[in-house]
């Protein structure tokens, strides 16, 4: 393999480790990953600006941004192109779409914090983020990842879910189910010794047996 | 929003932001009082630190003379523009 061809791989970060820090330009001047602490923080990438599933995710974006503000989440999108360039698109979608987009993106030019979080897959392009979205907590630990091929845009509503979902689990100490949506009973974590098994039980939860049971909040 | 234009003026957001360190403020006051998302008020107190803009006083910032200087400008600037 040629010098200039080889890509380095790097590490993946991981779920309940601390999220990478970084400083970088954005389109609302330079940001950094302490900025963002004491609230969640979607972290998400897209391919390149100026093409038309990244722009379809960016207004999908938008019009979830309210939503997860009340939830106490910030957005920051981030890819491989310029701030001009950035700017650029953002007052192209303004234009086009009549649609302000409410969030800073970073421009990654250099692909410091692409490469920190492993946002470039290589086997799909060497250049270009693949679309990652991490979920980061107040405390800036890493909570959950997303990662989407190029050809294929995000489900918003998804990310939104997962949210809810992470902040139900911290706020009332459960997990949530397959397709749980807010208002839905939730998983009890298992009890950890016999008596609390014989009391989960007889409590009259809704449980199918000791290990699984659930409740409405 | 960067708060401080390449030629040392103060952005429109940066004014506001630096209005509100008067009296000594912490950045989720001046989130509150501003409107301002707190990522982006703490951003702004870094830029504002490098520049001598405002200093930390414990988990406050409260505006230098230096600061007040910027804000003069920002004064005269405008009324240059309305005149």
């Amino acid at each position: 393999m040629d010098e200039k061809e080889r890509v380095e791989i790097r590490p993946l970060p991981r779920i309940g480790d601390q999220a990478p820090a970084f400083e970088a330009e954005t389109t609302w001047g330079r940001l950094a990953l302490e900025d963002f602490r004491d609230r969640w923080l979607i972290l998400f990438s897209h391919p390149a600006d100026f093409t038309p599933v990244c722009t379809t995710e960016f207004l999908a974006f938008q019009e979830l941004h309210q939503s997860l503000k009340d939830l106490g989440v910030d957005l920051l999108g981030l890819s491989v192109d310029s701030v001009t360039a950035h700017i650029a698109w953002l007052r192209n979608m303004e234009e086009k779409f009549g649609v302000k987009i409410p969030f800073p993106v970073i421009a990654d030019s250099d692909r410091k914090v692409a490469g920190l979080y492993g946002m470039i897959m290589p086997g799909e392009s060497k250049t270009e983020t693949s679309r990652c979205v991490f979920v980061i907590d107040p405390k800036g630990v890493l909570r959950a990842m997303i990662y989407y091929p190029l050809t294929t845009g995000r489900n918003m509503q998804e990310i939104l879910r997962l949210v809810k979902a992470l902040q139900t689990t911290d706020q009332h100490g459960v997990a949530t189910p397959a397709n749980w949506q807010p208002g839905e009973q939730v998983i009890m974590p298992p009890p950890k010794t016999m008596e609390a098994a014989e009391e989960r039980v007889q409590q009259g939860m809704e449980c199918k047996d000791w290990y699984f049971c659930k409740k409405k909040l | 929003m960067a708060c401080i234009q390449p030629d040392g003026s103060l952005s429109r957001s940066g004014e506001l932001i630096l209005l509100a360190v008067h009296a000594p403020a912490t950045p989720q006051e001046v989130a509150r009082e501003t409107g301002a998302d707190l990522f982006l008020v703490r951003a702004a107190m870094r830029e504002f630190m490098q520049a001598g803009y405002v200093e930390k006083l414990g988990d406050r910032y409260q505006v230098t003379p230096q600061g007040e200087a910027a804000l003069e400008g920002a004064k005269a600037g405008k009324i240059e523009e309305i005149t």
